[in-house]
């Protein structure tokens, strides 16, 4: 890059290979370009750097156990050092996985270090995507690099499922087995797939030596990729910024990417390393020694997935198998049809809820900036409490979740707090379908509560605690009033008012303009004004309640 | 003898024959085979069973009458056998607290010797499944065997790593560490509360002998790779990230983006 031929010559030996190496690759500029990049600072922001962290991790954990681990399911008789199951026949994939975890030195830390750190990558994933979405930050631009990380979080659970599969001891064997059965529920064809899946009648021998090269080959590859993509984006987008003073839509506030963020995010790759490398070293996971080699007889007790399948497990616990007696016989939710096996019983709980969640979670920005007509760019962030509306959306949503995830461990929820299992079932089954509505309701109006107290915060101050009785009798509380850098976080936001069906080209209203404007009522019709400049200034120079009511209210924008 | 064979001819020759053949086979069979045989427990003197009587009347008849021939309450525990009442007694389930989904669990009501003469008097009541042979639950059978009849038989209720699981409303399979080789093998035999029986020709003795082995192996070994929590398998491990990983990973990120202000 700097080809211009300078007489500088750095004084230094450290400083002749700095300028060697530049001349040759130009990687000044891009460090001034790069370093120069601003980064807000929030707790919040670092979910992404967290599962970027557990993601190194695992390939690096990954790699060491690739050395080892023989994804063969031909039989053998084991003879290592694990007594319990010493002269048991097994598969070679049980059996080295045993290998890894009593022989190979350091082999059960990896193992226990790659399954921690499986299970926080998606629930860093998980957390990132929650703060993205209730603080709007996927809004215009962003909305790309939200189904981005989409389908990084589908990714992260198949990377997940299908390395959970692998060891083929018992509980894994279980697993795949709920899998079968899911894809054999598919009409018509799920049969063939499952063949097709399995080579031939499940478990067959093939299973395992093709979830290992999706796991270690494929799914890797994208996630990589995909991180590269959702990464540049960032760069190129800029980050989102919580509001403040002097924050707007044109700028970012914070700490430049050199040399403040450089150490901070490379010393906070060994946080999260040594977090998981202290779990990995006390806490057991998956203790495939328990399960014994995988027999389509046994089903134990007490048999999951990972957290991150246990909702659509959950779903599965929850279907019912029966309709009820109508008409005096026992309707299943089973059908013959053209001689085929419909297993609705199978087939709903399996797809549908999940088919839900991604598909909402995939066009909720397109449906949002559909309902609002909100096309500009947003760069600073809603508190959650300014987007009501959107915030009970997203908790009605998390609710569905969490009912489904919470019923994958139905059982234990059963004997840990002494209910009855059929019991739980039941409550589940209510709040599946009532527990997003009361979430929804709930949470709007916990936010519009909170905007209500920012709003008072704002115009009469801080409640002290201070009573104070005046010489007349009246007692009275001493509001302090806050700062004005608390104040602005407090009154500045926007309250957009519902946006009234609008006329299109042709001049006229159709009918989807009209159903936009009646989600846009419902969207928007519940809502607490910021505090205006006049109101604020009526409350300062009176202190008095009709003073502010008379003063005008907030425009909205 | 003459007119005997006269009649070997006789269409009903072969049906008598082959129940004469039936009915050998069956007596050698229940000769040579002790499986099944239900059989009254001889190790009891009078006196155990007399102080038995005593003890039966003043605290179980109440449900299981004065007979102990049942009642509306409670099962008849005629045929019973001794080892149910070591079992039931011995770890404190019986006498029971109250109706529930299944006897719980607690402190045992009476000492080894009260239970012993307990099991006396319901065994002199009629035969049934005695106290084990010492030899069967000395823990020194296969543990493999033992791992492999586990995970087939027991691990659908008790969990794979003895953890125990849910049953249907309330009933529950509990957890296996620290219960006694013996009442485990009781437990096997005659079924408590919600379990199936299992009887010496599902299970044998000495298959019963390698289970207890393997629950003894897993017990005292540990947990091979640090604290196990609670051996539940991924819902604990799941439950454990979200919280103490989660957590710890929240209050470093907050302690990186703190400012000193």
């Amino acid at each position: 890059m700097s080809s211009t031929p300078t007489s500088y010559q750095p004084p230094t030996k450290v400083g002749r290979i700095a300028e060697f190496v530049d001349q040759r690759t130009g990687l000044s500029s891009v460090t001034r370009e790069f370093g120069r990049k601003v980064f807000p600072d929030h707790w919040s922001f670092m979910f992404g750097e967290v599962a970027l962290y557990s993601f190194v991790i695992l390939l690096l954990s990954g790699t060491f156990l690739t050395f080892f681990f023989n994804p063969s399911m031909a039989e053998t008789t084991y003879q290592g050092a694990y007594v319990p199951l010493r002269g048991m026949d097994m598969s070679v994939a049980y059996q080295s996985s045993l290998h890894i975890s009593f022989e190979i030195r350091g082999g059960l830390f990896m193992r226990q270090l790659h399954h921690w750190a499986a299970l926080l990558f998606v629930a860093a994933m998980s957390v990132h995507m929650l703060r993205v979405f209730f603080t709007g930050a996927f809004r215009k631009p962003r909305e790309m690099n939200w189904v981005i990380g989409g389908v990084l979080l589908i990714l992260g659970m198949a990377a997940g499922f299908t390395g959970y599969s692998l060891p083929d001891d018992l509980l894994s064997g279980n697993g795949l087995r709920i899998i079968d059965g899911v894809v054999m529920a598919i009409p018509v064809i799920g049969t063939w797939i499952s063949m097709f899946l399995f080579g031939g009648e499940f478990p067959g021998t093939a299973i395992v030596g093709r979830l290992y090269v999706l796991h270690i080959l494929l799914i890797p590859a994208m996630i990589l990729g995909l991180v590269a993509l959702h990464l540049i984006f960032v760069v190129v987008h800029k980050h989102t910024q919580y509001p403040g003073p002097g924050r707007n839509d044109r700028n970012v506030v914070g700490y430049p990417l050199g040399p403040v963020y450089a150490a901070k995010a490379g010393g906070f790759f060994f946080i999260v390393f040594g977090v998981l490398a202290a779990m990995a070293a006390a806490f057991t996971i998956n203790p495939i020694w328990n399960y014994g080699p995988y027999d389509p007889s046994p089903v134990s007790a007490g048999t999951q997935p990972d957290w991150y399948i246990g909702w659509v497990d959950g779903a599965l616990r929850l279907m019912p198998g029966v309709i009820g007696d109508i008409g005096g016989y026992r309707q299943h939710f089973e059908f013959m049809i053209f001689n085929q096996t419909l297993s609705l019983n199978i087939l709903l709980p399996a797809l549908v809820p999940a088919g839900i969640v991604f598909t909402v979670l995939f066009i909720y920005p397109w449906l949002e900036r559909w309902i609002t007509k909100d096309n500009r760019e947003h760069h600073v962030l809603d508190r959650p409490r300014n987007a009501p509306t959107r915030t009970a959306i997203g908790m009605a949503g998390f609710t569905f979740y969490c009912v489904m995830w919470a019923a994958a461990s139905s059982d234990l929820i059963a004997t840990h707090f002494h209910v009855s299992l059929n019991d739980v079932t039941y409550w589940l089954r209510a709040l599946f379908f009532v527990g997003p509505i009361i979430a929804f309701t709930v949470t709007k109006r916990i936010a519009l509560g909170l905007q209500r107290k920012d709003r008072e915060i704002a115009l009469h101050g801080r409640e002290t605690g201070r009573i104070v009785r005046l010489p007349h009798g009246e007692f009275i509380e001493v509001h302090a009033p806050v700062d004005e850098y608390k104040r602005y976080r407090l009154v500045a936001f926007e309250s957009p008012l519902p946006l009234p069906a609008q006329p299109n080209a042709k001049g006229v209203v159709d009918r989807r303009e009209r159903r936009r404007a009646k989600l846009s009522k419902w969207f928007f019709e519940d809502r607490v004004a910021p505090v205006s400049p006049a109101e604020l200034e009526a409350a300062h120079a009176h202190g008095h309640h009709e003073a502010i009511e008379s003063a005008p209210a907030g425009s909205g924008h | 003898m003459k007119s005997l064979s006269q009649k070997r001819r006789h269409p009903l020759a072969v049906v008598a024959l082959l129940v004469m053949g039936l009915l050998l086979t069956g007596a050698l069979y229940s000769v040579a085979s002790s499986a099944n045989k239900a059989k009254a427990d001889t190790g009891f003197s009078a006196a155990d069973v007399t102080a038995g009587q005593k003890l039966f009347v003043a605290n179980c008849a109440t449900c299981h009458g004065m007979g102990a021939q049942g009642s509306p309450a409670a099962p008849s525990l005629v045929g019973v056998g001794a080892a149910a009442v070591d079992f039931q007694v011995g770890t404190g389930r019986m006498p029971m607290a109250a109706n529930g989904p299944q006897a719980e669990q607690k402190p045992a009501q009476f000492n080894d010797t009260q239970t012993r003469q307990l099991a006396a008097y319901v065994a002199s009541l009629g035969a049934g499944p005695s106290l084990p042979d010492p030899a069967m639950t000395d823990g020194q059978g296969d543990a493999t065997h033992g791992g492999e009849l586990f995970r087939v038989n027991c691990a659908m209720c008790h969990n794979a790593a003895a953890a125990g699981g849910a049953l249907t409303r309330g009933k529950f399979a509990p957890p296996l560490a620290g219960v006694t080789a013996q009442h485990i093998y009781e437990a096997m035999e005659t079924g408590p509360q919600n379990m199936p029986v299992f009887s010496d020709a599902n299970i044998s003795p000495e298959g019963k002998r390698d289970i207890i082995t393997y629950l003894q192996t897993i017990e005292k070994q540990g947990s091979p790779g640090g604290a196990e929590l609670g051996g539940l398998g991924p819902v604990s491990e799941g439950l454990f990230m979200w919280v103490a990983g989660l957590g710890v990973i929240i209050a470093f990120t907050i302690w990186l983006t703190s400012r000193t202000s």
